[in-house]
């Protein structure tokens, strides 16, 4: 039991947070704004629409200043269907640092993506996740939509609901705790965004950024991660190692979670044996499926990387978190590249 | 916890400013209740795990410096996994100064309490257990922090695990004492690790009691320093069950001490009885390697004076019945495979240890070559590391009283 002083201290502080929200709604009468302070300050806003950044939730239609954007490959996540979107406080810009690494946003940035499922009439808005750059850092926050599309709200501990898969799979979907979202957002004890690496979004895009002055410069690489349904379009190489940088590397690299596998994944790493080509592993488990190295050229039966991709089953499933369901296509690019790795 | 407390915390994430205590229960809701506890506790507060069955769908993640996670006791407190439906272990940990003691994680769908890049962390009077006894199908490691710098290891009891009972992986600074580690794969292991103490534990009906390893292609290389002492290893001679691919699935059944590709390791002082195959095995790495960084030989491996009883019986190895026939009926105490680093000695072992040695002529190409014979081996000019200081003591002060 927390202490009484404890307790009073709370709820003290409750009262005073209550009143000091009630404030600011008042004084920020304008609708359309983003709201900086609970971006960059508001220690966790227990609901998505205190940061005003939808003139239309339901819809999720953005406010001016809120971005939208795709990735040329993205995460497998069930088959949802993801919107994302960037917020970029007025008057600053992102910087295109090191291309190998996700555009740096200044603080008081904000990266915002939801997960629905359904189209059309039929869509529900599941989940939104939120990841906020503050002075001391970013912050990963899940929000949970309500039954009446209205609004979302905090869900810290995570969450789980039953739905249907567009491929019409019934799961038990899981909304990600916060320490969750740093599982895979997180390098050297950091939470970091992932997704928008130059190479991984349109040129188009990033010119038009520039142009709005969001952006300093388009890097050499912009768009050079293969669009993924492109096909047989692209190279079997290209598109297995796009999908492994996006479903795999979050984790699989030196300083995230999963590095004391000593597999890294990364688009950029070009040696063989990081890559699990003839590695053995080291802390798999029953996750080996009683195969001997990650990946063996030539024979993807063999290989425990597509192994663990091709489970669903908790202590073999991989990625760990994510996604309830196999994604064939998925499946499918990495087995092509295994098979012609043997060529 | 009361409602009126859910209430304030639900409506307050402001950090007070003097430690707390947050009481969970189990019951309705524990999985969000336990979570949002261990997201919302600060540095220096505690949370408090009452009596009972905490039956838990997903992982639980503690991600906040200097917290104490305790339970009723480690019979009394248990964290149910039997119906987990995601994530890669039960209990995971990855910020410093973390003490956990007193409950139990069950039978976890991968690891059971993982740790990963925490420092000065304390697992004591845990139980981490697959209850249906030992079987492929169990998760991995059962306590298992890697990547640390200050691991202590206290009185944890452990069995089930498809790999290692306590496996301290990738971390220095480690002690793993008064703990009991049964039925699993191996029972404790210390891999890719420097500065360890291994003492005062039991392992027994493992398939193998205790390793030590080093393996190649890993972040974090070159294991060494480590005291094995004052340990009962005796009877591991549970058949291996790990998934084949682990580099565990090839220790056989019938290992009591196991060091491979190490440098300055001391076994002393240790009960050692009735393992079938070998009470002591002294190897290099088995299998073929590129990593340039990687030694695969054992170097100062010292065999101290150990009580051995038994053991050598029924050996898990290729031409067991030749070799009982060839020592007289049993095989001796230590085993080693021959294998040096060209100019370093492999192992030191005192006046009257019995061994034997398989005098393999190639690193990395199997037993075929072997050619059996005794062990011939100098005696050590000294049985003392000073650099070996195990956990600093600070982690056994946090506990102490």
């Amino acid at each position: 039991m927390m202490s009484h002083v404890g307790l009073l201290g709370a709820a003290a502080l409750a009262l005073s947070a209550v009143t000091l929200s009630g404030v600011i709604a008042a004084k920020d009468a304008e609708p359309l704004q983003v709201s900086d302070a609970a971006v960059a300050t508001q220690k966790f806003p227990r609901a998505l629409s205190e940061f005003g950044f939808f003139s239309d939730a339901a819809g999720q239609v953005p406010v001016p200043g809120v971005v939208p954007y795709q990735l040329r490959t993205p995460l497998y996540s069930d088959g949802a269907d993801k919107l994302r979107f960037v917020y970029i406080p007025g008057g600053a810009s992102a910087v295109a640092a090191d291309e190998n690494e996700v555009l740096s946003f200044p603080v008081g940035s904000a990266l915002i993506k939801t997960f629905a499922f359904g189209e059309g009439a039929d869509r529900r808005l599941i989940e939104t996740r939120v990841l906020l750059h503050r002075a001391d850092g970013w912050l990963a926050l899940p929000y949970r939509w309500n039954a009446e599309q209205t609004d979302a709200k905090l869900a810290l501990a995570g969450g789980r609901l039953d739905l249907t898969t567009p491929a019409g799979e019934a799961i038990s979907y899981r909304i990600p705790n916060k320490n969750q979202c740093k599982e895979c957002h997180g390098v050297e004890g950091a939470v970091v965004p992932i997704g928008p690496k130059a190479r991984n979004l349109s040129h188009d895009w990033l010119t038009r950024q520039v142009a709005h002055g969001r952006l300093d410069s388009v890097p050499a690489n912009a768009g050079t991660m293969p669009h993924w349904g492109a096909g047989d379009a692209a190279e079997a190489e290209a598109a297995a190692r796009a999908y492994l940088d996006v479903n795999c590397a979050h984790c699989h690299r030196p300083g995230a979670t999963a590095s004391n596998s000593g597999l890294d994944l990364r688009w950029e790493q070009g040696d063989p044996m990081k890559l699990g080509i003839m590695k053995r592993p080291v802390a798999a488990g029953r996750g080996s499926g009683g195969l001997d190295f990650d990946v063996v050229p030539g024979q993807p039966d063999q290989s425990i990387l597509l192994h663990r991709m091709k489970s669903a089953e908790p202590g073999v499933a991989m990625p760990e978190l994510g996604r309830a369901t196999i994604d064939p296509e998925g499946v499918a690019a990495v087995e092509r590249w295994i098979v012609e790795l043997g060529q | 916890m009361t409602k009126l407390l859910l209430a304030a915390s639900a409506l307050v994430f402001a950090a007070p400013a003097w430690a707390e205590i947050h009481e969970v229960e189990p019951g309705e809701g524990a999985q969000e209740r336990l979570q949002e506890a261990l997201i919302l506790a600060e540095p220096g507060d505690e949370v408090v795990l009452g009596a009972g069955r905490f039956v838990l769908t997903d992982g639980i993640s503690l991600d906040v410096d200097d917290v104490t996670v305790r339970g009723a006791g480690m019979d009394a407190t248990v964290l149910d996994f039997t119906t987990q439906a995601g994530a890669g272990e039960g209990f995971l940990i990855t910020s410093d100064d973390v003490t956990l003691r007193d409950f139990a994680v069950e039978n976890p769908k991968g690891d059971g309490i993982k740790s990963k890049a925490a420092d000065n962390i304390v697992f004591y009077r845990l139980r981490v257990t697959w209850t249906e006894g030992p079987k492929a199908t169990n998760g991995a490691y059962g306590v298992y922090p890697v990547e640390g710098t200050g691991v202590l290891i206290d009185s944890v009891v452990v069995s089930g695990a498809s790999d290692a009972g306590v496996y301290v992986g990738q971390s220095k600074d480690i002690t793993v004492r008064n703990s009991i580690a049964q039925y699993n794969v191996a029972g404790i292991e210390i891999e890719n690790s420097r500065n360890a103490i291994v003492e005062n534990n039991m392992t027994l009906h493992n398939t193998g009691g205790i390793l030590v390893f080093d393996l190649p292609d890993l972040p974090v290389m070159g294991g060494g320093d480590v005291i094995v002492r004052n340990n009962l290893v005796t009877t591991n001679n549970t058949p291996n069950f790990a998934p084949a691919g682990n580099i565990v699935a090839g220790i056989p059944k019938g290992t009591g001490v196991m060091v491979m590709a190490n440098d300055n390791v001391l076994i002393e002082n240790n009960l050692i009885a009735e393992n079938d195959t070998a009470q002591v095995m002294v190897i290099a790495y088995s299998q073929t390697f590129t990593d340039a960084r990687y030694d695969p030989y054992p170097r100062n491996v010292l065999i101290g004076e150990n009580l051995y009883t038994g053991g050598g019986g029924d050996p898990y190895l290729p031409g067991a019945e030749m070799l009982l026939a060839a020592f007289g009926g049993s095989l001796p105490d230590v085993l080693w495979d021959g294998l040096a680093k060209e100019g370093t000695p492999a192992l030191f072992a005192v006046e009257g240890t019995r061994g034997w040695s398989l005098n393999l002529p190639v690193q990395g190409q199997g037993v075929a070559n072997a050619q059996p014979g005794p062990m011939v081996v100098d005696t050590p000019a000294s049985l003392i590391l000073d650099q070996v200081t195990g956990a600093p003591a600070e982690l056994a002060a946090r506990i102490a009283g």
